[in-house]
């Protein structure tokens, strides 16, 4: 239980870190603990297929494609473009008030803490394969037709273009 | 497993709820004080991955398997906007030469 609450200071100090880093390397690589901090998470609710899934695609793919675009464009501290204090300030109180507007929201509904017990092995890749592929197998395919057109959307921007080279 | 699953009961959902709205919120901040767009990605996949823990989180304590399967989703979903959007952004940097969200202004016009 103690492992709930120590996970969760971290990973919001690593997220408070990743937003109020200057330098855009450190802020990824803090962006990468923050996601292996919520990889724990998934283990610890027992849904290891979402915390494998979680750790290969987020922490592997996704942010090591950020680094690359990073490095790519070899963007450094010098070069960060930083907005004035004041709107920094206000955009903390903005968030601020966004977390004040969700607790004043979560006293109000009181959902039951009580877990359902009997089915703990729903995260194991045996049932959630069950579900994937009964009831959400036409979502699953669409899903893959949505993966193939972002690849030729990506490929498609990213080239240069031949007319003007 | 089972003593993990023991110790979770111990933590209660609201306490889920909380950590959740405060790593949305932290994204959100993170999108309105920076001006690097790469950083703006980050914060709103930041977002993205606080909602995919309180969706597995709720899938868990209602004992329905449908919640991680919808995580499953956001994450390929996530994937393709990343791809599309880092290709957008190396093309803006290609053109203006900066990553500078205000260097997107001239949209307006």
């Amino acid at each position: 239980m103690s492992i709930f609450y120590l996970v969760a200071f971290l990973a919001i100090i690593f997220a408070l870190m990743t937003i109020f880093t200057k330098n855009p390397v450190h802020s990824v690589l803090y962006l990468v603990v923050t996601f292996f901090t919520l990889t724990i998470h998934y283990i610890l609710l027992n849904a290891q297929f979402l915390a494998v899934v979680n750790f290969i695609v987020y922490m592997g793919a996704i942010m090591v494609l950020f680094l690359f675009v990073l490095m790519l464009l070899n963007l450094n501290e010098e070069s960060e473009p930083m907005k004035s204090n004041l709107v920094k300030i206000m955009g903390a109180v903005a968030g601020m008030c966004l977390i004040a507007t969700f607790l004043g929201a979560f006293k109000v509904i009181t959902p039951d803490n009580e877990m359902v017990v009997g089915n703990a092995e729903i995260g194991l890749v045996k049932n959630l394969g069950k579900v994937l592929f009964n009831e959400f197998l036409l979502p699953f395919e669409i899903s893959s037709i949505l993966l193939l057109t972002a690849m030729i959307g990506a490929v498609l921007l990213a080239k240069k273009d031949p007319k003007k080279v | 497993m089972e003593n993990f699953v023991t110790q979770m009961q111990g933590v209660p959902l609201n306490h889920y709820i909380i950590f959740c709205s405060i790593i949305f919120a932290i994204g959100v901040t993170g999108v309105l004080i920076r001006r690097n767009v790469i950083i703006i990605m980050m914060s709103i996949e930041l977002m993205l991955n606080a909602v995919n823990l309180l969706l597995a989180a709720f899938s868990v304590y209602r004992g329905d398997a449908s919640g991680q399967v919808f995580v499953f989703f956001i994450m390929a979903l996530a994937a393709a906007e990343v791809a599309v959007g880092l290709a957008i952004i190396i093309m803006v940097y290609r053109n203006t030469k900066s990553v500078d969200i205000e260097s997107l202004s001239k949209l307006r016009w």
